[in-house]
Formats: structure tokens, sequence, C-alpha cells
């Protein structure tokens, strides 16, 4: 962790801006920008304050530099960015991409994400990542000359090989078995949440009418006047605090968010990991079967059928000259094969080293945050009850002397 | 079983107790109804017995309840619990049903007993008493549907005329008070009401909400105990919720929806007054214009005069007696609904506290072991 760069450097994503341009297709459009201010963290001893940088981004650019990091990272479990519309979201939150308080979720997502890619102990080294931080011209550039979209593989080809690897790495199917269920429960809780939230809410807002009757009736009493007058105001009081209690809950869930979409980033690790072993299985069987070739011509027995077999059986046997030809061909291939083959081994293997080191990672801090989020959550249910606690004892004092 | 009302006098003074219990299910060919078992115990000399038990129904309620204000036009009659209309149920009466229509006519008997006045009517006292035949031939006798229907007419008919003209001040007072009153207080009935609806849906919602953790809990390893902790909270404060619910059908919304029946009471009360000062009103001005009779007029009139007075001074005593009740009525409901929701609070804050000292006591232990070298 000494190298990590959020160790030395802080970072932030300190404003949104809303901007209009025009895009690649010359319409008018409405988007937000990001800043992103970095200042070089001095050891204490020199009491001095290094400069801020800072440049601009926009959420689009964000995605172009994960999906860099994803191609030319495969076996690391990448950080996800928060999501690109409102979802799960209850009533009376926006869906709207333009609305401040999404905004500002947004902001803290992405500023979320950059300190994750910047404590990560192999991504954090990135040039390209480096560039994002500290280079506004010329950023886009830089990324699409890596050539890093020609590196990607194609979702038909990883499709194919998650149905046809026969013999993955156990550990990552039980790993994709775990991120599905993972993605599966945290979406569900995340719905159900928003309508729990959305009922709390009707529940505080509705003691809200008590405020405005109390105060009407209150008029035509002598005695019970002051009382109900008082009462009603703590009613709005009450009324009025489920506002802020569920905005921070909203953080709660955009913590749960986070690892809903890591679980598409463990999976991409797993998807990587059968298309290898894939490639691999591919490649053994059609070095066997060149090997079975190969002997059948040397040996002259024709154990697999083949069409050229059929049309020499047809046309006549090929001369033996010509079967030397091919020997030599194939013998030549299967030289060839067995490198590569052995070269995939070996890719294979590290790849399973290196995915596997960063799943323990990543599984840690998972752990870890997962568990501060439940806490967090506790306490904010603790604060919610002791609001209410003290806005019912005020009610009950009034109520009392009425 | 606890009276929730207030002992004018002080229950040391109390000299008749009545229940009302036990609901039973009759079916005859023609029709199926409920009756309620009645029990009576008394020290007081003008009863026979010291204690009596008689079965009721509610058409027996309704028929004391017109008697009290046939005889008693100006007093403040307790409310009784409406009929039951549902359109299309087979089943009419559900238990939670019967049960609230129980307490209502207990309370209902128990406020006669209360009232200065009409503890002593003679039409309450064989309603206590008097077996099931006996009371059916006492009800026969007596003015009948159509004279009440008459009343009515005439009530609704000197209402059509405009407000009485020789109205005393403080009886516009009270109309006025009262046309507020029973606006707050059929709002405050709705938004009772409404409160119930949220805190149901609310409880709905947590009830599934919970699950989910302990489901989760289960293809974890390192946080499930997490997990399965919040899952326990959110249940623990699933059954609080429904106990805050209970308080609130229990107590808040029949005593509003009490105060609402009275508030249709008080201004029948106020209309009867009315009507019976427009007897006197209209009879001196026939008078006014009569030349010859002036005597037995006179006569008339004074009788009427007292009448009115009779009337006026026993409605401004209920009133207060009114007043006084439906003060105490409201600071006990509603500071019983703020103890309601202190004890929710209080046991949702008890059981997230307890899981949170269970979390940090983890995290102590992992910073412990860390700590080894």
């Amino acid at each position: 962790m000494e190298d990590c760069l959020a160790k030395k450097m802080e970072i932030t994503v300190s404003e949104a801006e809303k901007r209009t341009g025009r895009n690649a297709m010359n319409i008018q459009e409405t988007y937000t920008a990001y800043l992103i201010e970095t200042r070089a963290v001095e050891s204490q001893s020199e009491g001095q304050c290094a400069p801020v940088e800072s440049l601009w981004r926009r959420y689009s650019e964000f995605e172009l530099l994960r999906n860099y990091l994803s191609v030319t990272y495969p076996h690391i479990v990448v950080p996800p960015l928060p999501e690109k519309r409102a979802d799960f979201v209850w009533h009376k939150l926006s869906a709207d991409n333009m609305d401040p308080d999404f905004v500002e979720r947004r902001r803290i997502g992405l500023e979320n994400f950059l300190l994750r890619v910047a404590s990560h102990p192999v991504l954090c080294q990135d040039k390209i990542f480096y560039a994002f931080l500290m280079q506004e011209g010329g950023w886009k550039e830089m990324v699409n000359e890596t050539g890093f979209q020609l590196k990607a593989d194609s979702r038909l080809k990883a499709l194919n090989a998650t149905f046809r690897v026969k013999n993955p790495d156990k550990r990552f199917t039980e790993l994709k078995h775990y991120s599905d269920e993972l993605q599966s429960v945290i979406s569900h809780l995340l719905r159900v949440r928003a309508r729990v939230a959305d009922r709390l809410y009707g529940v505080y807002k509705v003691h809200g009418n008590y405020g405005r009757v109390f105060s009407e009736w209150s008029a035509i009493e002598k005695e019970m006047g002051d009382g109900l007058q008082s009462a009603g105001h703590h009613m709005d009081v009450y009324a009025a605090s489920i506002d802020d209690i569920l905005e921070e809950e909203e953080h709660y869930a955009d913590q749960l968010k986070e690892y809903l979409f890591y679980a598409e980033a463990l999976r991409a690790v797993c998807r990587k990991h059968e298309l290898m072993q894939y490639d691999l299985e591919m490649a053994a069987q059609d070095l066997t079967s060149k090997k079975q070739q190969c002997e059948e011509l040397a040996t002259g027995t024709v154990r697999t059928f083949s069409l050229k077999g059929m049309t020499s059986k047809l046309f006549g046997q090929e001369t033996p000259e010509q079967r030397e030809a091919k020997i030599k061909v194939l013998e030549e291939q299967i030289q060839e094969g067995e490198e590569q083959l052995k070269s995939k081994n070996l890719e294979g293997r590290d790849f399973v080293k290196s995915a596997w080191a960063d799943i323990e990672r990543f599984k840690e801090q998972k752990n870890h945050d997962l568990k501060e989020a439940l806490i967090s959550y506790a306490v904010m249910q603790i604060s919610m009850c002791k609001k209410g606690i003290q806005v019912w004892t005020n009610a009950k004092e009034c109520f009392s002397k009425m | 079983m606890i009276n929730q009302y207030k002992f004018e006098d002080g229950p040391e003074l109390r000299d008749l107790f009545i229940t009302v219990d036990d609901p039973e299910s009759h079916i005859t060919a023609i029709e199926t109804f409920i009756t309620y078992r009645v029990v009576t115990k008394t020290t007081r000399g003008e009863f026979d017995s010291s204690e009596y038990e008689v079965r009721r129904r509610y058409q027996d309620f309704l028929w004391l309840k017109s008697k009290l204000e046939e005889a008693h036009p100006t007093l403040i009659i307790p409310p009784l619990p409406e009929k039951f209309i549902m359109k299309g149920m087979v089943e009419r009466f559900s238990d939670e049903f019967i049960e609230t229509r129980r307490k209502a006519l207990h309370k209902f008997l128990n406020r006669i007993a209360d009232h200065p006045t009409l503890t002593f009517n003679e039409d309450f006292k064989i309603f206590l008493t008097a077996q099931a035949w006996e009371l059916s031939s006492h009800k026969k006798q007596g003015p009948g549907l159509l004279s009440r229907m008459g009343q009515t007419v005439r009530a609704v008919a000197s209402s059509v005329r405009g407000a009485v003209k020789n109205r005393p001040e403080m009886f516009t007072e009270m109309n006025n008070y009262m046309e507020t009153f029973s606006q707050k207080i059929n709002l405050l009935d709705k938004i009772a009401h409404r409160i119930y609806k949220e805190e149901k849906d609310y409880f709905n919602e947590m009830k599934e909400y919970g699950p989910i953790h302990t489901l989760w809990s289960a293809s974890e390893e390192d946080i499930a105990d997490s997990l399965k902790g919040v899952a326990s909270c959110i249940e623990h404060c699933c059954r609080a919720t429904e106990k805050r619910m209970a308080g609130l059908s229990e107590h808040l919304l029949p005593i509003l929806h009490e105060y609402v029946l009275y508030s249709e009471i008080l201004m029948g009360v106020l209309k009867r007054r009315d009507q019976i000062q427009g007897e006197l009103d209209s009879k001196v001005d026939a008078l006014a214009n009569k030349k010859t009779e002036k005597d037995l007029f006179s006569e008339e009139i004074g009788k009427l005069e007292d009448k009115v007075e009779r009337a006026n001074n026993a409605l401004k005593a209920d009133w207060d007696r009114w007043k006084q009740n439906m003060h105490w009525d409201m600071r006990s409901t509603f500071t019983n609904v703020a103890e309601n929701n202190l004890r929710y609070y209080e046991e949702c804050l008890a059981t997230w506290e307890s899981f949170l000292t269970s979390q940090r006591v983890d995290l102590h232990v992992d910073e412990d072991s860390e700590d080894r070298p």
C-alpha cells in the first residue's frame, strides 16, 4: 500500500456544473461537468500547502476510463461507477439526471470511484489514470491510442465460452454464483427499502395535519387552547424531521448500490477466466486432433473419419511425397501449437493466481465496507428514534398540560 | 375491564355498576342478531335487587336512547355506536366489529349511570332490570314512532324558520362553538384514520424488509452475523409498530369517533332548545295580536316560560359537565397517544442500540487480534 496513489495525493470531485455544448452529431445537449481537484500530500514538517490542480470531466469520460481499466486489467475487480440513471427511487426523489440531489449524489459517487482506483495497488500505477486526473486536453486521444478497444473480448465470444467451457476453476464457478446471489439480494433489498422509505414518509407527513387542525381548534378553547397550540407545533416539527432522515438513508442506499455494481465487476473477472480456459481447451483439442492426423498419415491407418480419407479412398491414395509434405506441415503446426499451449497454460495460471489475489483483497474490502454500512444504518435508526422520543416527549408534556 | 371515562363524583360515591359483555349470536327464521349480556350491581333502594343480569340487543339500546331524548330534550344523551351499513356482506359482523360495538355500548350505559339526571330515569331502570318479555311489553306503551317523527319534523321546521330571535347570547355562543368543534373533530377523525392506514402500510413493507437480510446472510460468512442482527432489529421494530397501531385503534380512534357523534348530538340538543323557545315566542306573538282571551294565553305562556327556563338551565348545566368531560377525555387520550409513540421509539432505540453494541464488540475483538505480533 506504500506506493498507492491515494496516500500521495488528495483527490476530490468538488463541484458539478451544468454545461451545454454540441455533441458528435452537432446536436445541442446539456450535460453535467465535474471538477476534479488534486493536491500532493506534503509531509507535515514542511508546513507548506501544495497547490491545487484541477480539471473538468464529464460522466462519459469516467466511463471511458473505466472501460479502459476493465480491458487492460481483466484480472482485477475494477471499481464500479455510480449509476448512470437514478434507480430504486422512492416517490419523492426525482429520477431526473439533472435533479440537483441526484447530481450531488453522483458527484460523491464519482469521487468514491477515483479514490477506490487510487488506493488499488495495481490500478493506481496506471499512466492513463494519472493523466485522467492531471491532463485535461488530449486525454481521450491518449486513451484511444492505447488501442484497448481491440483487446476487448466480444460479448458473444464470452457468452459462447461460458456455455462450452468444460473445466473452469471451481473457485471461479463458486464466485460467479456468489456474485449472482449478491446482485439479486441487494436489488431486492434496495427495492423494498425504497418502498419502506415511501411509507415512512407518509406516516410522518400525515402527522403534520394535526398541527393545522390543533391550531384552529385552539382558537375556540379557553383552557385547552395553549396546550393544543404548542402540541400542534411539535407535530409540525415531527412531520418535517423525516426529510433529513431519508436523505441520510440515501447515502446508505448508495453504499449498497456500489456493491450491487461490484457484483458485475466480479462476474467480468469470472467471464475472463472462462474465456481463457475455453481458449486453452480449444487449443489443446486442436493440438490433439493435429497429432492424431499426423499419426494416421505416418502409420497409414485411418481411425477417424475424414472427408479427405474418403476422397482418397475413392480417387486413389496420395503419393508418398504428398504424404511426407503433409506430415511436415502438421509437425510444424504441432510444434507451434505446443508452444502456444504452453504459454496459454502459463497465462491461464498467472491469471488465476493474480485474479484470485485481487479477489481476496476485494473480499476483505467488501466485508469491511458492508459491515460499516450496516453499522451506519443502525446509527441512523438510533438517531431517528432519539428525535422521535424528543418530539413525543415534548408533545406529551403539552397534552398533559391541556 | 378498565372504565376509561371520568366519574364526576368519584368512584367511592357510585352506587350503580354496569358491564356489557358476552356477545351471542341468535338465529331465527327471520333474522340473525347479536345480544349482549348487561350485568348491573347496585346498592340503590329503588332497585328491588342488588344484582341483575339481562340480555339486550342493539335495537333495545336504540329504544332507550330515544326514550331518554324524549324525556330530556335538552340534555346531552351519550352517543350510541352506529348501525352497521355494509353493502353486500354475507357475514355482517366480524369479531372486531362486535368487540368495538360492545365497548361502545358499555360506555354508553355507564355514561348514563354517571349522569346526575339520566341515572334516575325510569326507562333506564327498566332497561337494566326487565326480562326480555317485560321489556317488549313496556316498549309497546308510550308514544310510538310516529310521534317521534312528528317531533323531528317540528324540529326541522323550526330550524328552517331560521335562528330563534330571542335566543340568549350564551346559546348563540354554544352554537358557534359547536359548529367549529364539529368541523375540527371530524377532521381529526379523518387524520387519525389516515395515520392508522399509513402505519399499516409501513408495517406491511417492513415485514418484507427484515427477511431479505436473513436471506442475504445465507451467502455470506464474515458479515452473516451483522446481517442477521439487522434482520432481527427490523423484526423487533415491526412488532413495536403493531403495538403502536393497536394503541391507536383501541384508544384514539374510538374516542374521536364518539366526539364526532357527540357533536351531532349537541347540535340536535341546541336545535331542540331553540324549538322549545320557538313555541314560547310564537305564543307570545299570538298574544300580542289577540284582544280577547288574554288570561288563558297568559297561563299557557307562563307554563311555556317555565318550560324554556327549565330547558335552558338543564342544557347549561349539562353543557358545562360535557365540556369538562371532553376536556378530560381529550387530554388523557392525546397524552396516551404521545405515550404510545414514546414507547414505540424507546423499544426501537433499545433494539438498535444493543445491535450496535454487539457490532462494536466484534470490531474490538478484530483490532486486538491484529495487534498481536
